[in-house]
């Protein structure tokens, strides 16, 4: 099975340790992945923001880029979301028929880290140790776009030595919907807010999330508090054991 | 204006970021909208979650509202012809205007100067209380909440529970200044428990119900094939109006048809279920034209487009026009869980207002309206008739760019944004590159952002930025082939084996 890992043009800019993550964990579980240097970006930015003529060759590379892989994997649930969502929208909308039918042919083989994790390798135990107490905060769309469920929690429960506890409304947005932040900031703000208090509530620290866009969010919210909470994705928790913790 | 969406807008309403700054300060606001959308939401889902076909019945009411939209044209013609034949009379209206209009010489033609109102989204929507007013007809609000609202010279601020911004120590305070001014005053000891202030409320509509021989409503359906027309509520006030009066005046958006009646059996379950949270409502009132010697001798349906034909044009957008007027959406919204439904500067606030309202009047007169959202989703869960709410707020954010675009109006500083952005990310080298100098520059900015400039001022007012690391996830891969020559790498696996 070829795997290639698709981890975003924000991961690799800001969160290069997330995808040092994901190739660990895929390479412990037995699987060689790569990460083919032509891709950028699904897109997403330009797509929400309403920039969709600017979305396309985004969109075209993407299905060039991946076209040959089996699977390809990624840790952001926002960006597997944009892959199955907006891509078929604007190969419609802009693309010809190649573009259409490359981006129909892709899709199935996109998936988010938890989804490929559970659903197609069927495991869930993927022999992680973090002794930390953890939240998590399932984003607004790995649960509402994805349906992901809670895949992220089956593995989370089966890590060693975590202590894994609930956070209140989690399943409400923390208020980062990309641009909304900057366009909408005070609104943002006032749902941060609530969220910041849910979580340091939980007496946690660590937060995760299958988003680093989520959790730079939160993430920035918690430290202008200097609440020491660490927000840590997903991947990393899973990629983390005794010998090499995170 | 382009839209012919009238009134559906206040005139200078300023952008929703604008509007929302002082609703997010005001802590009273924020705490009754949180109490009164937490216990809603609960209830909703509490009496969705009982059922084992909600979602069986979620799809047929989107394919019902679909179909119905497709051969609207039919449907109405037969409504028209189904109404007449019941002894009814149908009115045409084009816009906001024109029904204001027809309602206005309806009532001078019965010799009345008032007329008692049932709560109707539809004639909030084309101003009528207004209008009637200009034209000397007084309009009295009958729904309680409405009442308050209309009390108060106030506006609502959500589709079912117009006053959801108001808590009872405000609402006895209008009860007390401002009964007088329109009827039987409000008793001078009045208290704020609940059971005074319906008391006080029923006191002084009762003399209204009594007196009043014109009434207008608006429609939740109407049914194209029988012209029974459907209202659905809680208090019963709406059933006083619907009965006591002499002549009925109904306003209905053309999109409120069902086709046959046997189709409202899936819809009276869908909306009570998801507006308050009942499994029925306590008043469901149909009539069918006239009946010699039981309610009515006159009953009058103004069909209004004011924007709904341009909007069925647009074939991403129109599933807007499937609403039910529920307010599920508005509920789950955590928007507007902070800022409340005057922030939307629209009769039709919340995420159903966000996609409506622009349609209706032009994306041009309410171009931050489809922007107020996160796209989190929770609007599209709890829809009844599956709008996809969030799809077409992205359609008509494109919609918005692409009008800018046409008036020559880009480049802003957000596009210009856009295009270095598309730039950038169109090649892996510039890609690259951009990375090595973010991270340069990051080093020079220390451990992380707390301040940023111009409009990146928003993020930094409340939250830290972290600068960039110091080699990106490429160039790592590139400088150790994929992680194999990486020296912590190694010593991990060869640690872990």
């Amino acid at each position: 099975m070829r795997l290639a890992l698709f981890l975003t043009c924000f991961n690799d800019t800001l969160h290069p340790q997330t995808g040092k993550a994901v190739v660990r964990l895929l390479e412990r579980l037995g699987h060689r992945v790569d990460f083919p240097l032509q891709q950028t970006c699904c897109g997403q930015m330009h797509f929400n923001t309403g920039y969709r003529p600017e979305t396309l060759p985004l969109v075209r590379r993407f299905a060039e880029v991946f076209a040959e892989y089996d699977a390809v994997i990624t840790p952001s649930a926002s960006c597997a979301g944009m892959v199955r969502e907006g891509h078929p929208v604007t190969a419609a909308q802009y693309g010809d028929h190649g573009l259409r039918g490359a981006v129909a042919d892709l899709l199935p083989r996109v998936y988010e880290l938890s989804e490929f994790l559970v659903d197609e390798l069927k495991v869930t135990d993927v022999g992680a140790y973090y002794p930390h107490r953890v939240t998590y905060h399932p984003t607004c769309h790995s649960l509402r776009m994805l349906r992901v469920g809670d895949k992220p929690l089956q593995l989370l429960r089966a890590v060693r030595g975590i202590d894994l506890v609930e956070l209140p409304g989690a399943d409400s947005c923390c208020g980062f919907g990309g641009t909304f932040a900057l366009k909408n900031s005070e609104t943002s703000t006032a749902m941060l807010a609530d969220k910041l208090r849910e979580v340091r509530g939980t007496g946690a620290g660590v937060l995760s999330a299958a988003d680093n866009s989520c959790l730079l969010h939160i993430g920035g919210g918690l430290a202008r508090l200097r609440s020491g909470v660490r927000t840590v994705h997903l991947a990393e928790i899973l990629a983390s054991t005794e010998e090499a913790a995170v | 204006m382009t839209g012919s969406g009238t009134n559906v807008v206040w005139l200078g309403s300023p952008s929703f970021p604008e509007a929302a700054r002082p609703l997010l300060k005001d802590e009273q606001l924020r705490g009754n909208l949180r109490r009164a959308t937490t216990t809603i939401r609960e209830r909703r889902l509490a009496v969705t979650g009982e059922l084992d076909d909600w979602e069986e019945l979620r799809t047929a009411g989107e394919a019902l509202k679909r179909r119905t939209l497709r051969h609207l044209d039919r449907y109405l013609e037969q409504l028209e012809e189904s109404v007449t034949r019941a002894g009814g009379q149908v009115h045409w209206a084009a816009d906001a205007a024109e029904a204001n209009r027809i309602v206005a010489d309806l009532v001078h033609a019965t010799g009345e100067r008032e007329v008692v109102k049932i709560k109707s989204m539809a004639t909030q929507e084309t101003g009528l209380n207004e209008a009637l007013a200009e034209a000397g007809i007084s309009a009295y609000e009958t729904d309680l909440a409405e009442l308050i609202v209309q009390l108060a010279d106030d506006r609502p601020s959500h589709i079912l529970v117009p006053a959801i911004h108001r808590n009872r120590a405000e609402i006895r305070e209008i009860f007390r200044t401002a009964m007088a001014r329109y009827g039987r005053p409000a008793p001078e000891d009045l208290s704020d428990e609940p059971k005074a202030l319906a008391e006080a409320a029923r006191l002084h509509l009762r003399e209204k119900f009594l007196r009043a021989k014109v009434a207008v409503s608006g429609a939740n359906f109407a049914v194209a094939e029988t012209g029974t027309v459907a209202v659905v509520e809680s208090e019963g006030n709406g059933r006083m109006c619907l009965t006591l009066p002499e002549t009925l005046i109904t306003v209905m958006g053309i999109e409120k048809l069902v086709p046959s009646f046997a189709d409202l059996e899936v819809f009276l379950q869908l909306l009570p279920r998801s507006s308050t949270g009942e499994r029925m409502n306590p008043y469901t009132s149909m009539w069918t034209g006239v009946t010699p010697g039981d309610g009515p001798r006159a009953f009058h349906l103004v069909l209004l487009d004011n924007g709904r034909t341009a909007t069925l044009a647009d074939r991403h957008g129109r599933q807007a026009l499937h609403c039910i007027r529920c307010s599920a959406c508005l509920n789950v919204c955590p928007v507007y869980e902070r800022t409340g439904g005057h922030a939307y500067g629209s009769v039709y606030p919340g995420p159903i207002g966000a996609v409506l309202t622009p349609q209706l009047v032009g994306v041009e007169n309410a171009a931050s309206l489809p922007f107020a959202s996160t796209l989190c989703g929770a609007c599209y869960d709890a829809c009844p008739v599956k709008i996809n709410i969030p799809e077409v707020l992205t359609h008509l954010r494109a919609e918005v760019v692409e009008a800018a675009r046409a008036r020559r109006r880009l480049p802003t500083a957000e596009a210009v944004v856009m295009k270095a952005a598309g730039s950038v990310l169109a090649s892996p080298a510039r890609l690259a590159a951009a990375q090595k100098a973010a991270s340069l520059g990051g080093r020079l900015l220390g451990h992380s952002v707390r301040r940023l400039p111009g409009p990146l001022s928003g993020w930094t007012d409340s939250r830290d930025l972290p600068v960039p690391p110091a080699e990106s996830f490429r160039a790592w891969w590139k400088r150790t082939d994929g992680g194999r020559q990486d020296e912590n790498d190694k010593k991990d696996q060869k640690e872990g084996t």
